[in-house]
């Protein structure tokens, strides 16, 4: 049984072709907005790989977010070099993460209770950093700023050669790799036995546990690895803002990304990242104009995504391919079936 | 006497001031089949549970051996992956994912990749789950869910299996069909099945341990059990 289709597989023809897309984009467009979007894409699909694949929700996965930037940005201003930072904002956040979801779900403690444990990480983040403001609080050369937070670090370097910065094109291209390459390891992780028993999970989780499975360890390693992902976009964000203050731990950030995911698509991977992609050009437009606040145009939309399909936009589009081609199959065997009985036997005549 | 495969040694289980589950001995041997009854709140539930670690005991509440092992503390993951197959009262399966997935994730934990495919066929083949291999679950009737249960609990090739109200919700094909399907699992394991149905009991002919009020009341073939006037008159009201 080499396909399940509760998962569905990664379509190379689709991935090559946005993997194209994102290539080329550089010749004829602006990187700017498109680099912020794929870094939201990324956040996005960090949450939806976890919680549309293994239905675990956190309401404040901005901590491993606004973790990412604030360790890229700390330790890069004590390094200099951009390649050891790079990887403790995705390691650091990675195993907090992992002590946070151990003591969570070795503790018996899901559903809504693990939503309002994520959340209250967050805002005991958010709440921490504003209150940073003295000298006092620094970490070795690297002043914390209070409300101001952490400005003027130094950007991602080719590594090993400090002087060559990654910003503009470059930094578009890291952020598009680091995008594709999360959702090849993401489609790796669900095609093995780990993602299908994550499914299971989802779906059953005392079945899982009468199966002989580990619940508690399945929902520690994908919180830990959705982390992991949430902080690489957390660091490629802070390389894009060139600095980074205490609104990365926001409730506003907090609620933006799980629009996100609803709206694009729960259970899919490609539903996030595009739901990020169109929603967060829409906030971007929409933070262009001061008739409307745009909160609450994302709000109306997630209304109405939420009464008319709930299950999101891509599993919409997806279930509405899935039923024309079977409808066309349906009716090419019917035909095919008529024109062998229309058809006389070969050797045979009237 | 040869090793027990289940043996409990004055398994007490109390919720509060209320003693579901009170002193009990029981001793299950290899390749055995063993019916528990009794009246609703007799206690046989909460003692199966006991047994399968969803209900964690408490200290100086007497001790569960699994083939000589103490599993008193285990957690229900630790207790199956022993070679422990359970399924429970109400059908606990994946109701999003198809029969074949939910048949996978349960052949995946006692076999390799590569042969989990071959599993998940027999299964189906003897279960005969062939003609909604490929639906999901959810959209299957109650008795079918069962049976896909019990497939869950074939395809991990356990040598115990405790089977909680198997023939609930199961029409009179199906029920035959199922005893036929037990005795084919007693070939190879020792089965505990816990049941309301006193026909399918019958049906299943084999030795009867009898719930009350959270004690055993008696112990014995079907046939001298059910003869048996305190049987009579607690479980079946003397109308059998």
């Amino acid at each position: 049984m080499k396909f399940w289709p509760s998962i569905g597989r990664l379509r190379w023809g689709w991935f090559l072709l946005g993997a194209a897309v994102m290539l080329l984009w550089p010749v004829f467009f602006d990187t700017h907005t498109p680099t912020i979007l794929l870094v939201w894409a990324l956040f996005a699909l960090s949450l939806g790989l976890m919680w549309g694949y293994a239905g675990l929700l956190s309401f404040g996965h901005t901590a491993y977010f606004g973790l990412g930037a604030y360790v890229y940005a700390i330790s890069v201003v004590n390094i200099g070099e951009s390649t050891v930072p790079l990887l403790l904002a995705i390691l650091i956040p990675a195993i907090v993460a992992a002590i946070i979801g151990a003591m969570m779900f070795y503790g018996r403690i899901s559903d809504v209770y693990m939503g309002v444990i994520t959340l209250v990480v967050s805002l005991i983040l958010f709440k921490f950093m504003s209150a940073t403001a003295g000298d006092q609080y620094a970490i070795g050369d690297a002043r914390l700023g209070g409300f101001n937070g952490i400005p003027g670090f130094a950007v991602l370097n080719v590594p090993g050669l400090p002087d060559v910065s990654l910003f503009g094109v470059p930094m578009y291209y890291v952020a598009a790799v680091a995008l594709l390459g999360c959702y090849l390891i993401s489609r790796w992780l669900l095609a093995r036995s780990f993602g299908r028993v994550l499914v299971g999970i989802r779906e059953n989780e005392a079945r899982c546990e009468l199966l002989g499975y580990s619940v508690p360890a399945y929902k520690t390693a994908i919180f830990s690895i959705s982390a992991a992902m949430a902080g690489l976009a957390g660091c490629l964000f802070a390389n894009w803002a060139e600095i980074v203050t205490p609104s990365v731990f926001s409730l506003r950030s907090a609620a933006e990304v799980i629009i996100w995911v609803i709206v694009g698509g729960l259970g899919t991977l490609v539903g996030p990242i595009l739901g990020a992609i169109v929603l967060g050009m829409l906030k971007l437009l929409l933070s262009e104009q001061t008739v409307i606040d745009n909160s609450l145009i994302l709000g109306f939309i997630l209304v109405v995504v939420v009464l008319a399909i709930p299950r999101g936009v891509v599993p919409a589009l997806q279930g509405w391919f899935g039923k024309r081609t079977r409808i066309r199959t349906q009716r090419a065997v019917h035909v095919r079936a008529r024109r062998r009985v229309a058809a006389p036997a070969p050797g045979r005549t009237s | 006497m040869s090793e027990a495969v289940v043996e409990t040694i004055e398994l007490t289980k109390r919720f509060g001031g209320v003693t579901a589950v009170d002193r009990v001995n029981f001793r299950l041997g290899e390749r055995e089949l063993r019916c528990l009854i009794g009246p609703n709140g007799a206690g046989k539930s909460t003692f199966f549970k006991c047994l399968t670690g969803q209900y964690p005991l408490d200290h100086g509440s007497g001790r569960i051996l699994i083939r000589g092992n103490d599993v008193g503390g285990l957690r229900p993951h630790h207790i199956v992956r022993m070679g422990v197959g359970i399924k429970t009262q109400v059908p606990s399966v994946m109701n999003g994912l198809t029969v074949m997935e939910n048949l996978w994730l349960a052949a995946r934990r006692t076999h390799g990749w590569d042969r989990c495919g071959s599993e998940v066929q027999r299964v189906v083949d003897e279960v005969g789950l062939g003609d909604i291999a490929r639906r999901t679950v959810g959209e299957l009737a109650h008795g079918q869910r069962q049976m896909v249960e019990i497939g869950i609990v074939l395809a991990q090739e356990p040598w115990l299996v405790l089977l909680d109200e198997p023939a609930a919700g199961i029409t009179g094909a199906e029920v035959e069909r199922l005893v036929n399907l037990i005795g084919q699992i007693n070939k190879t394991a020792s089965v505990i099945v816990v049941d309301h149905d006193m026909e399918f009991v019958r049906m299943l002919g084999a030795d009867i341990t009898v719930f009350y009020q959270g004690a055993v009341l008696t112990e014995g073939h079907v046939d001298d059990v059910l003869a048996d006037a305190r049987v009579r008159e607690v479980y079946i009201g003397n109308r059998a």
